[in-house]
């Protein structure tokens, strides 16, 4: 919403800065968007008088003026042929930026005669093209006046921002009204006039629609002589970004600025019989004055003639029956439309107007008579003619709302802040609400143009507004404990944990969007049509991602088009199985690429990092699953992973045959050119809402007791000559068994496949470590455990000890 | 007796000579051994009267105790001649690059590391953090924020929707994480105090908008809360965020319709170069938008508005990561290069707490 600073002052009566009342609409709701003022642009030039003129000795065509500026008199030299004494114009002093010539003045010598400024053409000031001669104004103004001063070109545009709820504001009337009750002014009455008019209007006016449509009301006017409406008109609104047409249109346009009450003119000629507000019928159309034909239906509100549709109520009139400087009688609309019907039609035509979007936020439903009345005024001022009585179909839907208001208690609760039921009268009394105080209550009157207010909450935001929210004094919250308490869900621990262990595993967080390719997705079981938005950006961005994994893939071929070629990412956050809030879940997804591990990256002197392979990402699995809370020893790990991984060398941990906390392993290399990935990549996915939560051990933190001894561990290494496919867990889990209170250890320190061995055989050696607990191990002992340990691997694996 | 003292001056000064261990060993077992030189004057000892024997066994003795210490030393002597020149011979270039591990390289992205951050300021003025979907129904994103149907901020939001339903309706991506308030109110009983930071959703895109981003909502909801608690707890907040002594705020009416009143709020700041100092300056930047829960929205949540009320706040977290650390451009955000990261990343050891401080 623009208006000029003049404008507002044609309401509001005001001794307050531009900058005062900008400050004040920004605080008060209107937020100045921005400010286009003129005068700062001629700040410089002043009103110059050329005290006299005589020839330049040593040049035909120049001329050396002495000028007064108001601050004394200089000399200047001008090659203006309308230079001559007496003569008022701009002048502009050393140091002034000339925008026209883009040049600083500068103390000059011209031809040997010193000149001190200039007297400027309207194109050095970039007001015109004029450049035959000096501006030469018929004016009173004293020299030293500024210029723009003088020439009206000192009104600022101001632009300020609308929230949907203030549709009063869209009119100059109502800004003004907001600046009242800050205390910037008072408001200047109002200047309408009612006109009774003549004879009744030949033309009828119908409501067939009364949801879309409730109140019509109508004149003609005529013996109008249109044409082009009046320089201030015009500036104004030049000034707001209209094109000025003729003195009707204009006319409407001003109202719908000045007052928020859009207004439409029809050429009453081209009417033919009655109008009427109505539901469009299927297969209707009309031209619109934007030069665009559209299509109408039921679920818009059309305005008609007996013959066809004229236009959409409340959005655009139509070409074929608008006004023209050739138009003599006018039929002029004031009416109300149902701001969703009218919002609705708007959206579905995508037809924007300043019209709709006043009527989509809410019309004073009150302002229909008065609208019209204004524009009658309006139009006998600018074009003259005859009016006729007016003519009105339907009711106005006015809310006639009455709020009770314990006005002191109900802002002190919400504010924290006391101010006193006078305080809170005037300021709604100056924003336009009646008010009545009885005791401690008040019964608040709510203006017509106010479709936002409702309730108390309502009244007290209106009171507070413009009272000021940083008058309000800041509150402490009330601490709830001494010692903050912790606050964080194990979930929320379990995130942070994850980001900082995985983070210290030298892998880089990303984050990376919740929608990506449908092709993607469904590489990785997702891309159901049920997540598939039905709006999306691209679509590159269309389908929620049913992993992470897919957003990492497509981030590793970008950063290896930039050259990064080995490196780690992970992503902690949600993915989607489906569209309910269930289906949403939290993982935490790693990717290694190229040559890369703890160590680092690369190549270097000490060893190159290897290619990343299925172990680097199982130890990733393993460690976060340890520092989540979780025992390693109690999982187990099977081949099955999802077909995204490569068959052979991927796993799934699983805690129990029901719970899969993670999948780990090489990527398979045919999804991966899929995804235009080469390389070697291995990945894993951990799934944080899967982890079991720790039972809760009352609040004790006390550990148990340690249990240490300091006699001497033994250790005995074995290798098994086991079946090629034997997991090596099962043996390491037989050692284990063997004497469960002896041995402390099982590690598994080689695994070695040859030809040697025979085509499906593999060794596995394993290193057991015995702790005594009661005295040292004799050799007999050692050897009975040994023996036993031997004896549960061939049993376990149907493996034999290699001699 | 000379003859001993002979001896040992003799045989001493073999073993100083003496410049290595197989020298010294031999110097040893010729003196000392059982047919060394030393050794044999012991033999001699039973020719002797008695009343000399004694005082002959001293001084032999006294003899081999001397060559035994001074074979020690020399012993020790050589050993560190030996491992000096060993040492000498082991020399690295001390110089050669390292390897400086894992926690080097890990990197902790922005936006995650503010998240942390304002759990730690939040959680010390005693809110609980609270989660919800990202896809949302209407009630949640919509309805029950006073939201209708037909309200033009539908429009306005710039939703994505999801395909429409059997029923006629569509899920939408969260527009706000305002939604959690509504499901935080719906599952517990007041008094509540809850941040609810996650993911939002937008249809928008340039450099300072991203089809996503990340909010953190607050919401109070007791019997006493007030505006003034509001405006403490986001001049608290910021102060803390920021880490400056005085932040300045400005308080502007504006409408949102899930508050009323509803302000938005800007602080003070200053731009030097790149950096953005809050607390500052002349200008005025937007930060946030806040209000008092509107009576509608406790209502749809089955709270009684006359007894109950209280505050709720959204701020853009990405917004608070790029003002705070310098990033200039959201969509860097989520485009996921390593060289972005590695830069605006965090360390895994800078742990956001109150009293280490926050910034890294």
């Amino acid at each position: 919403m623009k208006f000029t600073l003049s404008w507002l002052k044609e309401h509001l009566d005001t001794k307050a800065s531009l900058e005062e009342i900008c400050d004040a609409l920004t605080i008060t709701g209107l937020e100045v968007e921005g400010i286009d003022d003129p005068a700062q642009k001629f700040a410089a030039y002043v009103i110059g008088e050329v005290l006299d003129a005589q020839p330049h000795p040593d040049a035909d065509k120049l001329q050396v003026l002495s000028v007064d500026t108001g601050n004394g008199s200089v000399q200047v030299v001008c090659g203006a042929p309308n230079a001559r004494k007496g003569l008022k114009g701009a002048f502009a002093p050393v140091g002034t930026y000339v925008s026209g010539i883009d040049m600083t003045l500068k103390k000059a010598k011209i031809r040997g005669v010193e000149s001190f400024g200039m007297m400027c053409s309207e194109r050095e000031l970039e007001l015109s093209q004029e450049h035959d001669g000096i501006i030469d104004l018929k004016t009173d103004a004293k020299p030293g006046t500024p210029y723009a001063q003088v020439v009206g070109l000192d009104d600022p545009t101001i632009e300020i921002a609308i929230t949907p709820n203030r549709p009063d504001a869209l009119g100059v009337r109502g800004v003004a009204r907001d600046l009242v009750a800050a205390g910037l002014g008072k408001l200047k009455k109002d200047p309408l006039t009612q006109t009774k008019g003549q004879g009744d209007c030949p033309i009828k006016i119908e409501v067939d629609s009364p949801d879309q449509c409730p109140v019509f009301a109508g004149r003609l006017i005529t013996g109008v002589k249109n044409g082009s409406s009046p320089d201030w008109l015009q500036q104004r609104l030049k000034a707001v970004g209209l094109r000025p047409i003729n003195a009707l249109v204009d006319m409407t346009n001003y109202i719908s600025y000045d007052r928020g009450r859009p207004l439409h003119v029809y050429d009453a000629d081209k009417l033919k019989g009655h109008i009427r507000a109505r539901a469009g019928k299927a297969g209707e159309q009309f031209l619109a004055l934007d030069g665009e034909s559209y299509k109408v239906d039921e679920r818009m509100c059309v305005i008609a003639d007996d013959s066809s549709v004229l236009g959409l109520g409340g959005i655009m009139g139509g070409e074929e029956s608008g006004c023209t400087s050739n138009t003599t009688s006018v039929f002029i609309e004031s009416a109300w439309f149902d701001p969703i019907n009218t919002a609705m039609t708007g959206r579905r035509l995508n037809l924007m107007s300043d019209a709709r979007y006043r009527f989509e936020r809410g019309v004073d439903p009150s302002s229909v008579e008065d609208g019209l009345h204004l524009a009658t005024q309006m139009v006998l001022d600018l074009c003259g003619g005859a009016p006729s009585k007016i003519e009105i179909a339907g009711k106005a839907p006015l809310r006639k709302l009455t709020i009770e208001l314990e006005a002191k208690k109900q802002f002190k609760r919400l504010t924290g802040a006391a101010l006193s039921e006078k305080k809170i009268e005037k300021i709604l009394e100056d924003l336009g609400f009646k008010v009545k105080t009885k005791g401690d209550g008040m019964k608040v009157k709510v203006p017509e143009w106010r479709p936002d207010v409702h309730g108390p909450a309502d009244l007290v935001e209106e009171v507070v507004r413009i009272y000021g929210v940083d008058n309000i004094p800041t509150t402490p919250l009330r601490a709830l404990s001494g010692v903050a308490k912790p606050v964080l869900t194990i979930r929320q621990k379990r995130v942070s944990r994850a980001r900082r262990l995985l983070a210290g595993r030298g892998l880089v967080e990303a984050i990376t969007y919740s929608f990506i390719a449908r092709t993607h997705a469904s590489l990785f079981g997702g891309g159901a049509d049920a997540v598939e938005l039905a709006n999306p950006i691209s679509s590159d961005m269309s389908s929620m991602r049913p992993s992470l994994m897919p957003g990492l893939l497509a981030a590793i071929k970008r950063n290896r088009a930039r050259g990064v070629v080995d490196a780690a990412l992970f992503e902690v956050g949600q993915s989607y199985r489906g569209d309910q809030p269930e289906d949403q879940y939290v993982s935490a997804c790693g990717i290694r690429f190229g040559q890369n591990g703890m160590d680092g990256s690369g190549r270097h002197w000490s060893g190159n990092a290897h290619s990343v392979d299925l172990f680097d990402v199982k130890a990733d699995c393993m460690a976060l699953l340890c520092q989540l809370g979780i025992d390693i020893n109690k999982v187990q790990v099977t081949r099955d992973a999802p077909d995204w991984y490569h068959p052979g060398r991927s796993g799934v941990i699983r805690l129990g045959p029901k719970i899969i906390l993670a999948n780990f392993g090489e990527l398979h290399p045919g999804m991966l050119g899929k995804m235009a990935v080469s390389g070697a990549v291995a990945g894993f996915e951990l799934f944080i809402d899967n982890l079991p939560v720790p039972k809760r051990k009352g609040t004790s933190h006390t550990r148990s007791a340690l249990e240490i001894t300091d006699l001497q561990p033994v250790k005995r290494d074995f290798a098994f000559l086991v079946g090629l496919d034997t997991p090596a867990i099962d043996v390491v889990r037989a050692a284990q068994s063997a004497d469960k209170k002896l041995i402390e250890a099982v590690n598994v320190f080689d695994s070695f496949e040859g030809e040697a061995l025979g085509a499906d055989k593999k060794s596995l050696a394993i290193e057991v470590t015995l702790l005594p607990f009661e005295a040292t191990l004799t050799d007999k002992q050692i050897e009975e455990v040994a023996s036993k340990v031997i004896a549960a691997v061939t049993k376990a694996t149907g493996g034999e000890i290699r001699g | 007796m000379s003859e001993i003292k002979q001896l040992e001056t003799q045989i001493l000064a073999a073993i100083a000579a003496s410049d290595d261990l197989t020298g010294l060993e031999d110097i040893r077992v010729s003196a000392l051994g059982k047919k060394g030189s030393v050794s044999a004057l012991m033999k001699g000892l039973g020719q002797l009267p008695p009343d000399e024997r004694k005082s002959f066994g001293q001084q032999v003795n006294g003899v081999k105790q001397a060559l035994n210490q001074a074979l020690g030393d020399k012993k020790t002597a050589l050993a560190d001649i030996a491992l000096a020149k060993r040492l000498a011979s082991e020399s690295a270039d001390v110089t050669l690059p390292v390897r400086t591990g894992p926690l080097a390289e890990g990197r902790i992205h922005p936006i995650s590391q503010v998240m942390d951050e304002i759990n730690e300021i939040f959680a010390d003025m005693g809110f609980d953090i609270a989660e919800g979907p990202d896809i949302e129904d209407d009630f949640h994103n919509f309805t029950a924020l006073n939201i209708p149907a037909e309200h033009p901020a539908r429009q306005e939001q710039d939703t994505f929707y999801f395909p429409k339903r059997a029923d006629g309706s569509s899920l939408v991506l969260r527009t706000h994480t305002s939604p959690v308030q509504i499901r935080t109110m719906l599952s517990r009983k007041p008094p509540i105090r809850i941040i609810a930071p996650g993911r939002v959703y937008r249809i928008d895109s340039d450099q300072t908008h991203t089809p996503m981003f990340h909010q953190v909502e607050g919401l109070v909801i007791d019997e006493e809360t007030h505006m003034g608690h509001l405006k403490w707890v986001l001049e608290e907040f910021l102060k803390a965020f920021f880490e400056v002594e005085n932040v300045q705020m400005r308080f502007r009416a504006n409408h949102f319709p899930f508050t009323e009143p509803s302000m938005e709020v800007d602080v003070r700041y200053k731009r030097v170069g790149n950096e953005v100092r809050i607390g500052e300056g002349d200008e005025w930047m937007e930060i946030l938008g806040c209000g008092m829960v509107h009576p509608n929205v406790l209502k749809a949540v089955g709270y009684d508005p006359d007894q109950l009320q209280g505050f709720a706040f959204g701020v853009g977290i990405d917004r608070l990561a790029m003002l705070k650390y310098g990033a200039p451009d959201l969509r860097e955000f989520f485009a996921a290069d390593m060289r972005w990261l590695k830069h605006y990343g965090f360390g895994v050891l800078d742990v956001p707490t109150l009293a280490g401080g926050l910034g890294s």
